[in-house]
This record gives C-alpha cells, structure tokens and sequence, in this order.
C-alpha cells in the first residue's frame, strides 16, 4: 500500500469519526461498492440482508414440504395457512391487542427488573461492604430456578397483571445486575488513577470514568435481560391469561388450530427480534468507540 | 560525595521536590508487610531532570507513585513546591507507562479531561495549544483506538502538559515504542522542556535515554529499594547515546546495577 494510499484511509476514518451523525446516518453493513477487503460479488451486495436467507430457506422448504404434503398438516400447517391466520388476527384488530398486551408485561417487567438490578448491582459493584453484604443473599436467588416463584407470586399477586409482570422481572433482573456490577468492579483502575491526578472527585470519576466504561457490559446485561423478559412472559401467559400472545398459543392449542400455534410463534420471533434491535441500536450509539471486532468494519475499508 | 554534588546542583534554598528517609511497604494477604523502598533521601531542583533507573521491581513506579500523590509513603516527607504532598497536586503532570486515554473520548476531550477546573474557552485554547506542541493538529476528533502507539503517548503528554505543570513525572514513557519513535520523541520532550521550563523525573530501563535527557541519574537497587548511587551527568545538549563519554556513564552505571 503507497503512503498516500495510506494516509487518505486515514483521513477518510477520521473524518467519518468526526462527523459522528453522518457516520451513523449510514446503516451498518449497508450495500457498498465493493473494495479490497470487503467481500464481493452477489452475497457481498446483500448486505444485512444476508440474515433473510436462512428464514426464507426454510419457509420455502416448508411451503414445499407442505404442498407435497409429507407432513400432516394437523402437525404443520402450510405457511399460507399461517399468513392467513396472522392476517385474519390483523384484521379484526386482534393483532394488534395481543401483541400490545404482551409487549406491555415485558416492558414493565422489563422496566422494573431494570430499575432494581441498576440499583442494586452499582451498590455491589461500587461498595466491597455491599457486595459482601448482599450479594451472596442474591446469588442464592439466582439458584432458585424462576419458574419455582409463580406461586409464590399468584399467591402475593393474584393471578392477574402483577404476578405476569413481577415474573419477569425476577427473569430481566440477574443478567443485568450480573453484568453490571462485574463491569463496575472491571473498570480499569489505571483509568481511575488518572482521573484521581487531574484533580477529579469521587462522583466525577463515577461520572466521567465508571459510567462510561461500564456501558458496554451494562448493554449486554440489558439484552440478556430482554431475551429472559420474552422467554418469561410465555410461560407467564401459558399459565393462564385472557389476552397476549401466550394466550392465543393456548387458544390454537384447546381449540385444535396448529395454525395459530405457529402464528402467534412467529409473531413472538418477530417482536422480540425488533425489541433487541432497537436495545442493540441504542447501544451501538453510546458505544461507537469501542475497539471490538463489531467496529472494525469501518476502520478502512470506505 | 554524591551528596555534595547533589547540594551544588540543586544549591536553592528550595528544592521543587524533596524526599526525606522515605520508606513504603505493602501488606499482603496475610498482613506481612513488604518493604518495596526504604530511606531514599532526594532532592530536585527547578527545572531539572533526574533519572531513576534500577533493577526491575526495586520500587521506581512507586517512588513515583509517591510522588504523584496516588500512594502515601509508609514513611518520611515527601514535600512538592514546599509543601507536603498529600495527594495528587495541581502542579503535577504524569505521563504513565500506557497512554491510559479514556477510550470513549476523543482526542482533543481527553486532553480537556485534565482541565476541569478551567472556563471552557480557557480548556479550548489550552487543548489547541497542547495538542500542537505534541504535533497533533489534525486529529482533535480522532478516537484512541484510531492512534498509534507512539500519538497515543504524545496525547498522554498532551494531557499533562495542558496543565502546565511544575513537574513531569513519566514512568517508562517510551518503553513501548520502537527505537526510532523513542529517539524521536526523546528529542520532542527535551525541546518542550528547553521551551517550558518544568521540573521532569522520569524512570527508564534504557540507559542511554537516562544519560542522554538527564541532568542527574539516581540508581536504585535492592529490596527495599534504595538509592546505590546519584551519577551527575556533565555533558552538554543535544547529547547522543552514543558519544564516548556518554557511554562511559553508561557502563559505569550498568556497572552499579550488575553488582548485587
Ligand atoms: N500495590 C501494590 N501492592 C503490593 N505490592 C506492590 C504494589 N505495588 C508495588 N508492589 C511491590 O513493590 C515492589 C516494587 O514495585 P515497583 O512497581 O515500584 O517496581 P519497579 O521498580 O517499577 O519495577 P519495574 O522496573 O519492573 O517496573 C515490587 O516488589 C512489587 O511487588
Ligand atoms: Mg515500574
């Protein structure tokens, strides 16, 4: 590589650093003519479409082995099936109410699991005196397998919204109070030192040096959190609920309609997937700076 | 001896830094205390520079730590501009081994890192000023991570510059560098020093650079650590590690370092 060649991928890098907003304004991954390094040719230009291969794959395999009808479609409905139901669900409204409904129990399981792993893991992470206080207390929580608090909560909360939500909150809590404080207690003490010689106090480290160096981990935590918070909320609807996708699965199932089994499946794929994204956007805009594998696409090659 | 030649270099009636019988001990798991210095009596002048060179792990990063305020000593006085340092000062720059930039800040922020205390426009013109005299205009919006090794530690310099220190205290600044970029930036930090007038104490391994930047090399050995000996080094500037007389100093000094 020349010098120059060199040094206008540099000046390109810095430039797209500087202007932070046009850097993001282009989508990750986004279709770009093809350069060394960057691979070419038919998949190179799909871009992040490459992750709509495999599910369409599978639906047409599917599509195939239901029109030759090698499974009964009692066990697995066809996919115009499945489309038809969603679609059917969409037009009397119900759709949209279902999905709302169990949108709302993650988010507020998801909102107060938050709040008290926030709480709690920058106590632990921060203060040793807190950690060895509670954190072997919450250890053992964690031992106790989640599905074993539903009745301890059907019977504090009822069966309705309360228990749902605090359900998964237990589930959307341990991921992220285990990753933030392991953040907290990783930050690098040499990062603190230097704070400490220029002058800096206690909360302008905690401002200026822990927050921003635990937000890597702390997203992590949060989208392990997310994940538990939907797997939580099936079982909280499997268990019995009016509304909710959940519901509509235990409805497909009583009422012998696989199609809807696999409908309100898919649905579940989908929402959760669009929930991480957006966690996962938020993220990668705090976190542009890190040095990780994910970030090195734009190192050069633009 | 070598106390009256460190009364002839520094012969003010007040030293910038001043160390008296200082001592510093960790305790370790079980509460045994390890003495990793002991008794280092040392006195530098304004706008000096000392070089501390010694076997590996005989106490250099924490006389300087000490110093820096980031550890109080065990025992004795530390005194920084006639007073005691009781923690990390205003008038102390520390450039570290590893640049140690705040990885989520650019380049021209992490400068500014180190001037809280100052009006913003104040910060502003300080960071432009900094950055320039390190030969860094052009990447204000650079991310560490986009750095080399060598304008890593030129930000890291920056950084300590910006608040206009009395003293410079650098533990091995260079150490990671390649010889050329080493050479380079030995040359850069002698001409801001002509140019500023601080006070520098720094640790190295290579004796050249301590024969070549230093006024006075102070050899520490042992364990605790302790000084062996204080060699002046008379040479006149720009010295190269090369010349004759400078590497005399030199084996002279790996001379103190190989008895032991
Ligand atoms: N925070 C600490 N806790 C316990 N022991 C320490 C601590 N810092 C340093 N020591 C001990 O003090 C001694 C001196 O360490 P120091 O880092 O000052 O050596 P050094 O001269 O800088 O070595 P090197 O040339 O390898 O950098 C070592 O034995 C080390 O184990
Ligand atoms: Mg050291």
């Amino acid at each position: 590589m020349s010098t120059f060649e060199l040094r206008s991928r540099l000046a390109a890098g810095l430039g797209k650093r500087g202007d932070r907003d046009a850097s993001q304004a282009a989508p990750q991954g986004a279709a770009v003519p093809a350069s060394p390094g960057r691979p070419s040719g038919a998949l190179g230009r799909l871009g992040a479409f490459k992750g709509w291969l495999l599910p369409l794959a599978i639906v047409l395999l599917w599509q195939a082995a239901s029109r030759l009808e090698l499974v009964s479609p009692q066990l697995l409905p066809s996919p115009e099936a499945v489309i038809g139901e969603i679609l059917a669900l969409a037009n009397s409204g119900e759709l949209v109410e279902h999905v709302a409904v169990t949108g709302g129990r993650v988010f507020f399981g998801f909102l107060w699991g938050t709040l008290a792993a926030t709480l709690l893991g920058t106590l632990t992470g921060a203060s040793t005196t807190a950690r060895e206080l509670l954190d072997p207390t919450i250890q053992a929580l964690k031992a106790v397998p989640s599905l074993a608090w539903v009745p301890l909560f059907i019977l504090w909360f009822g069966i309705f919204e309360t228990s749902k939500v605090a359900l998964i909150a237990v589930g959307v809590f341990f991921p992220v109070y285990l990753n933030l404080m392991a953040g907290i207690r990783q930050t690098d003490r040499k990062l603190v030192e230097v704070a400490r010689v220029y002058g800096l106090g206690r909360w302008q480290i905690a401002r200026r040096v822990l927050v921003p160096a635990t937000l890597p981990s702390y997203f992590v935590g949060l989208r392990g959190g997310l994940a538990l918070g939907w797997m939580f909320v099936i079982a909280a609807e499997l268990m019995g609920a009016s509304e909710g996708l959940g519901f509509l699965m235990v409805d497909g199932q009583m009422t012998g309609r696989p199609a809807l089994i696999v409908a309100s499946l898919i649905l579940f794929a989908l929402v959760g997937k669009a929930s991480d994204a957006l966690l996962a956007g938020a993220g990668s805009r705090l976190l542009t700076w890190q040095d990780s594998v994910g970030n090195r696409e734009d190192a050069g090659n633009v | 001896m070598s106390d009256m030649i460190t009364e002839a270099r520094t012969g003010r009636a007040d030293p910038m830094l001043e160390l008296e019988g200082v001592g510093k001990a960790f305790a370790d798991r079980s509460g045994v205390a390890h003495h990793a210095l002991a008794g280092i009596d040392l006195a530098v002048g304004e706008h000096e520079i000392v070089a501390l060179v010694g076997t590996s792990g005989c106490g250099k990063s924490t006389l300087l730590r000490l110093v820096a305020g980031l550890d109080a000593p065990s025992e004795g006085a530390l005194r920084l501009a006639g007073r005691p340092v009781e923690g990390p000062r205003s008038e102390t720059g520390v450039v570290f081994q590893e640049p140690r930039l705040m990885p989520w800040l650019t380049v021209a922020d992490n400068v500014r890192f180190a001037l809280g205390d100052l009006s913003r426009e104040e910060q502003a013109r300080r960071t432009a000023e900094a950055l320039e005299k390190v030969k860094l205009q052009g990447f204000e919006q650079a991310l560490p991570r986009q750095l080399s090794g060598g304008m890593a530690q030129r930000v890291a310099i920056a950084r300590a510059l910006a608040r206009r220190p009395q003293i410079l205290l650098l533990d091995e600044p260079f150490g990671a560098l390649d010889a050329f970029t080493r050479r380079a930036m030995q040359a850069h930090l002698l001409e801001l020093w002509q140019a500023e007038r601080f006070t520098m104490v720094f640790v190295t391994h290579d004796l050249a650079e301590a024969v070549t930047l230093a006024d006075r090399v102070v050899v520490l050995r042992g364990t605790p650590g302790r000084v062996v000996e204080t060699v002046p080094v008379e040479l006149p500037r720009p010295r190269r590690g090369d010349e004759p007389e400078a590497v005399a100093l030199e084996r002279h000094i790996e001379g103190l370092l190989d008895l032991g």
